[in-house]
């Protein structure tokens, strides 16, 4: 009798053990990962490597510090078009901070927060750590942050934005694919631009292989597609490269827009999934009373556009980190549209 | 051996502990966006986020993402989520989790859709609502509730009221059930769109543009709608005028519609009230604008229509929205309504489809009246264009639809 009890007391006891069992917390702030030397400059340790993509998403004029740690003897495979495979124990830290002053950046950031992705077993996890006021530190927050920012921008104006730090959940509106969380930047054809690091300047992808962060590399590097900004490249090839970066995170098959089956991903070539002549499915007062996401050769009465001009939340796109226009970018989709037939 | 038994219950009790789901309550007041938020994403699965009685102000969108859980309020005209200063987000609430069960609560004036649910299995809305209070405008949001690309859909006593769009949408899914709900003053009041298995039972759908709509369209990851079963609804006065955002498909929804259904393969509609719906009763038409793509069957096919009772429809047909039916009727339409365009082989006689099938349906003369508009010869040979009234030349052996079952267990 008593054995049989305390068979049954040892199965519950393991059943209650594994029950209670839960994942290990992340850090309550940011300065207890120890990746930075000097994290009010945002200043990296030796292990902890700083790098920049080639086409960046649009956010509010946010300046990015962008950063990558990978365990010690552990190195991420090379790929052109998918995120490098990192391995588990990788942290990609990315920094969101406005300008005093956009003219001159020496007068310093306002740091406002700081978004971790970790990769563990079962994938990445999210994170954001909100900084203080003192900028002392950040600290973890899943719900989110509202921040009213002002700077000075390159024309010497005054600015506004209320910014919105995303909680956990619209971390995954972009960063999921196929049920999956990933990163979005750190891919081949973003990462092949050159670094100034402490070191000297440098080829990004050639730097982390020559460190050992970075396996499989092909040599001679695949050139880039065109970077959106740089007008050294055609049209057309620099509005892809911008939809492919600010709307393909969700406009690709398995992302949070899949339903519209509209999709902007760089590798897309059906003119009707690209939007031409597509009639929005889902779009409400999305569509601005016009009949399509691209009419060729009109701009003016293309969805597409129309939402980029938008700061509207019920109209705008991307749905977030943007509140302001991209100023830049208007005039390139524009030109772009105009000369599609 | 006493102190054994001790143990047990000490041990069984942290083993029940362990499993029994937890109620968060919420209340009314300052910083209700982060609060329910916070709950929203710290939630364990199983367990109940409630909010009690009262008006939330929320400035931006909220979200859940955890599988199995509950988010419940005192009422549907108890806890109110008003949205009406909204800041950011495209929507009120989005749920990407499984199994999950919102009810008795409303959502109110969000600035884009109101609660918008992707990717689930398993989602039940019981006793929502989700209203737009200015009433009909083309500002509002599109969607009240909206379901997308989900599978075991359950909308049961839900009211929609004033969506852009339609009040209650399900689109590209699978495995739906949505009954005893109302929907009011929106331009669809309820929408199955590229769907699977749907039942649209004991709903009202009333003063819309357009009642109930069966839609399927092209250029989408899921198409090809079909087994929908469309039984015991009223269906009466749909009289607002169509306030979508031109661009919108359902801004092609002509004033005064009862049921619609575009494309799909396999609908029943059975012992509907139909009444009171200027255009017509029941609508069954091809998907007619221009596309590319070569997976989408823009034809109706075996669309089967008894039992329904129809009267004082097709009074007053819309001449900007369904010109061909108020040119070929002469502005007063039948209750019944195809638009007759079939595949080539049919139309030249070498092939035979049932696409509408007719039972007996009741009108107030007893006979029930229907319009083939023939529009292939319409458009291809106009000379020889003959609208076609014979009732029975559409009786037919009917279709039969397996009953829906969800897989979730919620």
């Amino acid at each position: 009798m008593v054995i049989k009890y305390s068979k049954f007391i040892s199965f519950l006891f393991l059943i209650t053990l594994i029950g209670s069992v839960s994942y290990a917390e992340p850090h309550k702030q940011l300065s207890d990962y120890n990746f930075f030397k000097d994290i009010k400059n945002q200043i990296p340790r030796d292990e902890t490597v700083p790098y920049k993509i080639a086409n960046p998403l649009f956010s509010d004029y946010s300046h990015k510090f962008r950063f990558v740690h990978i365990p010690l003897n552990t190195a991420a495979e090379y790929s052109y078009n998918n995120v490098f495979n990192f391995p588990v124990g990788t942290t990609i830290i990315k920094t969101f901070a406005y300008p005093i002053d956009e003219r001159n950046l020496d007068k310093g950031f306002l740091l406002l927060e700081t978004r971790l992705l970790i990769k563990n077993e079962n994938g990445w996890i999210p994170l954001s750590y909100i900084w203080n006021n003192e900028q002392t530190n950040a600290f973890l927050k899943y719900t989110g942050h509202t921040f009213n920012v002002s700077w000075i921008s390159n024309n010497g104006q005054e600015k506004y934005v209320r910014y919105r730090a995303p909680n956990v959940n619209q971390c995954k509106t972009c960063h999921e694919i196929n049920n999956k969380i990933q990163p979005i930047g750190p891919k081949g054809r973003n990462m092949n631009i050159n670094f100034f690091y402490p070191s000297g300047e440098a080829n990004q992808i050639d730097f982390w292989h020559d460190k050992g962060l970075l396996n499989n590399i092909p040599k001679p590097l695949k050139e880039n597609p065109a970077i959106w900004d740089d007008t050294k490249y055609e049209i057309n090839e620099r509005a892809r490269s911008y939809l492919d970066a600010n709307c393909a995170h969700c406009h690709q098959r398995g992302a949070s827009a899949s339903n519209s089956g509209f999709y902007l991903n760089i590798e897309e070539n059906n003119s009707s999934i690209l939007g031409i002549y597509k009639t929005p499915v889902a779009a409400g007062r999305g569509s601005g009373g016009l009949k399509y996401i691209i009419d060729p050769g009109k701009p003016a009465d293309s969805i597409l556009l129309y939402r980029m001009l938008s700061t509207d939340p019920g109209v705008m796109m991307p749905e977030l980190s943007r509140n302001l226009q991209h100023e830049e970018a208007i005039p390139l989709i524009r030109e772009w549209i105009s000369q599609l037939k | 051996m006493k102190i054994n038994k001790k143990i047990i219950y000490f041990m069984a009790f942290i083993f029940i502990s362990n499993f029994s789901y937890g109620k968060i309550i919420i209340e009314p007041g300052p910083n209700a966006y982060d609060r329910i938020q916070e709950a929203l994403i710290l939630a364990e699965p199983y367990e109940n986020i409630h909010l009690s009685s009262g008006y939330y102000e929320i400035e931006d969108g909220l979200s859940l993402d955890i599988d199995n859980v509950t988010l419940s309020g005192d009422g549907l005209d108890k806890t109110i989520l008003s949205f009406k200063n909204q800041k950011s987000g495209a929507e009120g609430l989005l749920v990407t989790s499984n199994g999950v069960t919102l009810s008795d609560f409303a959502v109110e004036d969000t600035i884009g859709d109101a609660i918008v649910v992707k990717k689930a299995n398993g989602i039940r809305f019981l006793r929502v609502r989700v209203e737009w209070t200015d009433g009909p405008k083309s500002s509002n949001g599109a969607y009240g509730l909206y379901p997308v690309e989900s599978k075991d859909v359950l909308i049961d006593s839900c009211i929609a009221i004033g969506a852009s769009d339609a009040g209650i949408y399900v689109g590209q899914s699978e495995r739906i059930k949505v009954i005893n709900s109302e929907a009011k003053f929106n331009v669809a009041g309820i929408e199955i769109e590229n769907s699977y298995f749907a039942e649209v039972t004991n709903n009202i759908a009333h003063h819309n543009t357009g009642g109930i709509l069966i839609f399927d369209l092209p250029n989408l990851p899921q198409q090809g709608g079909h087994d929908i079963l469309v039984k015991n609804n009223k269906v009466i006065n749909n009289d607002t005028p169509n306030f979508a955002p031109e661009g919108n498909i359902v801004g092609k929804t002509p004033n005064g519609t009862g049921i619609m259904v575009m494309a799909n393969e396999k609908v029943i509609l059975e012992e509907n009230y139909i009444s009171g719906n200027a255009t017509a009763g029941i609508l069954v038409v091809s998907y007619l604008d221009e596309y590319e793509d070569d997976n989408y069957n823009p034809l109706p096919n075996k669309i089967f229509i008894r039992n329904n009772q129809l009267n004082n429809n097709g009074f007053e047909v819309d001449k900007v929205r369904a010109e061909p039916i108020a040119l070929l009727t002469k502005n007063k339409a039948p209750e019944i309504i195809w638009d007759g365009v079939t595949s080539f082989p049919e139309w030249i006689g070498l092939s035979k489809q049932q696409r509408l099938i007719l039972g007996s349906n009741k009108t107030k003369d007893k006979k029930t009246d229907m319009i083939n508009l023939n529009l292939m010869t319409y458009a291809l040979l106009p000379w020889f264009h003959k609208i076609k009234e014979d009732y029975d030349d559409y009786i037919g052996e009917g279709i039969s639809l397996a009953e829906v079952n969800f897989k979730t267990k919620w």
